[in-house]
């Protein structure tokens, strides 16, 4: 569906996107997740020909976007961050104007309107000025507004930010009802939303791809095993930290901050997917300790980003 | 053709929904009026010369100020990604506001009609000059959007595009009565280039085709300036 070979994007000597290739298929939702100025606007505004690449080609379908603009336009619905619409007019005007640009005329025109209001739920914003509305209904407004040609493809650059828990909750609802049809590519930096929404995530940091896949193949990827966090009373760091690391498929262990001077908290970093809570358990029963707390999480989403992302 | 037409209706309806056309038409009616009327019986002359006189400052004021927010409104509350990203090219947009901006000063311009028609009641009035006048007066108005519309292109911010709008009309203006600080060899050129010579040209009631290709290339290179400004920022 789309197609990106060696994309890049130079701001005067500054690389806001470094040599990205990409295939989308058909039908994926995907979230596109970085840290601010990753360059995942960017990738986007070039992805709806808003911006000239630097270098790279973007091929949509068959077209090329520095090529035949025009036709890619038609296959991409764009809602820009924050949905910078036109704050003094009405939003029945506004998608009314947008609806003639697309090319629909006379009855068209307005059953396409009354088809992405019940979409969006709009019906009872339609004569309101789109500047007096609150933030989650503007971004519906965008949607629709998006959602005008029945496009392909639907490009969404943080469609949930600033919103309240309650507005996210109906974007997503909005989101993924669309998704059941169209392909749709989405841009956060909230990562409890790509893994609730997208298919497919894709992470870039400093405008490269540093991960790519769905939420389970990024974790196993990222050798992420889980971390095992153990806390002892009558018991000594060296001690344990020699005891433990005779476990095979312990990476590391270190010393966390515990409540009491008395007690240890010690977090095991287990390497691989087996379960070693057993192993470590039995280590412990052997030794005069005493075990106040015992929890096993896998890494989550949350570290592996940030463990991507970090500045070293 | 269709698109230039959305955006034609769009941006006039824009124009007449927010209080700014009423404010500038208020003022433009205003300082034509008074200065022309002020003068108007002292003269005992029926005639519109005086009006036309002072057009062109007029307009070099009150024009940026209509254009000034034709695309740097759009740039500051980011509209501006969205229609580029609307099946529109570069070439629709620039001439839809551009039309738009020139209808403004053409409805700006109706009321003054008013005038000739007052003094025909009371004088014999020629009717060369004033369909010149007129004439003149949208060719003006129109490479004065142009230019403003040029302006606004440039910056997202409304009172600098207006700033320099107001400067590009006010040389414009102004340049061929400064031909005295010009060496010998220019002054034709540069006489040529004032806006005003040329306006006053149509006005006295004689359509000459060099005044008229004079305001056909400043529309021209307005619009393409705009185009040139656009296609920079991609």
């Amino acid at each position: 569906m789309i197609h990106i070979e060696g994309l890049t994007k130079y701001y005067h000597d500054f690389c806001a996107v470094d040599h990205i290739s990409l295939d989308i298929r058909k039908g994926e939702i995907i979230g596109l997740l970085g840290p601010n100025g990753a360059g995942k606007t960017t990738t986007l505004r070039m992805l709806t020909g808003y911006f000239q690449p630097s270098s790279g080609t973007i091929r949509v379908k068959d077209f090329s976007v520095s090529e035949n603009p025009l036709d890619v336009k038609k296959c991409i619905g764009y809602l820009p961050e924050s949905a910078p619409l036109y704050h003094n007019m009405l939003v029945f005007d506004y998608l009314h104007y947008v609806a003639g640009i697309w090319g629909y005329i006379d009855d068209a025109r307005l059953s396409r309107i009354r088809k992405l209001s019940d979409l969006c739920g709009l019906e009872d914003i339609m004569h309101k000025t789109i500047g007096e509305l609150s933030k989650g209904l503007k971004q519906r407004v965008g949607i629709a507004h998006a959602m005008m040609s029945d496009p392909e493809i639907l490009i969404l650059d943080e469609p949930t930010s600033g919103l309240d828990p309650n507005q996210i909750v109906e974007i997503r609802k909005i989101i993924k009802e669309i998704g059941k049809e169209k392909t749709i590519i989405l841009s956060t930096h909230i990562l409890s939303e790509a893994e609730a929404t997208c298919d497919r995530i894709i992470i870039i940091n400093k405008g490269k791809i540093v991960a790519d896949g769905s939420t389970e193949t990024i974790r196993r990827s990222q050798d992420s095993g889980s971390t095992i966090t153990v806390t002892l009373k009558n018991a000594l760091f060296p001690e344990v930290e020699h005891a433990m690391k005779a476990v095979q498929g312990v990476r590391d262990i270190h010393k966390k901050p515990s409540e009491s001077e008395d007690l240890l908290t010690v977090a095991i970093a287990c390497s691989d997917d087996r379960d070693l809570r057993e192993a470590v358990y039995t280590i412990i029963k052997n030794h005069p300790w005493i075990i106040l707390e015992f929890h096993q999480e896998s890494t989550s989403l949350e570290n592996i980003f940030r463990n991507l992302t970090m500045e070293n | 053709m269709q698109q230039v037409k959305h955006i034609f209706k769009k941006e006039l309806k824009d124009y007449f929904t927010s209080p700014i056309a009423y404010i500038v038409i208020t003022i433009f009616l205003m300082v034509t009026g008074w200065f022309f009327f002020m003068t108007f019986f002292l003269n005992n002359q029926a005639n519109l010369r005086n009006f036309y006189g002072l057009l062109p400052f007029t307009f070099a004021f009150v024009i940026p100020a209509v254009t000034m927010r034709l695309f740097s409104e759009e740039m500051s509350i980011g509209s501006y990604e969205v229609l580029l990203t609307m099946p529109v090219s570069f070439r629709d947009i620039i001439l839809g506001k551009f039309l738009a901006g020139s209808a403004f000063v053409a409805a700006m311009l109706l009321p003054t009609l008013s005038y000739p028609i007052t003094i025909s009641f009371v004088g014999n009035l020629d009717l060369g000059p004033i369909f010149g006048g007129y004439v003149g007066a949208i060719l003006l108005g129109a490479a004065y959007t142009a230019v403003g519309l040029f302006a606004s292109s440039l910056t997202r911010n409304q009172i600098v595009a207006f700033i320099i709008g107001l400067l590009i009309c006010f040389s414009l203006t102004l340049i061929d009565k400064m031909l005295l600080f010009f060496p010998g060899s220019v002054v034709k050129v540069i006489g040529y280039i004032g806006a005003d010579y040329h306006f006053q040209n149509i006005a006295k009631g004689i359509l000459d085709s060099r005044d008229i290709l004079y305001f056909a290339s400043l529309i021209f290179l307005g619009l393409y300036g705009t185009a040139l400004a656009m296609a920079e920022k991609k």
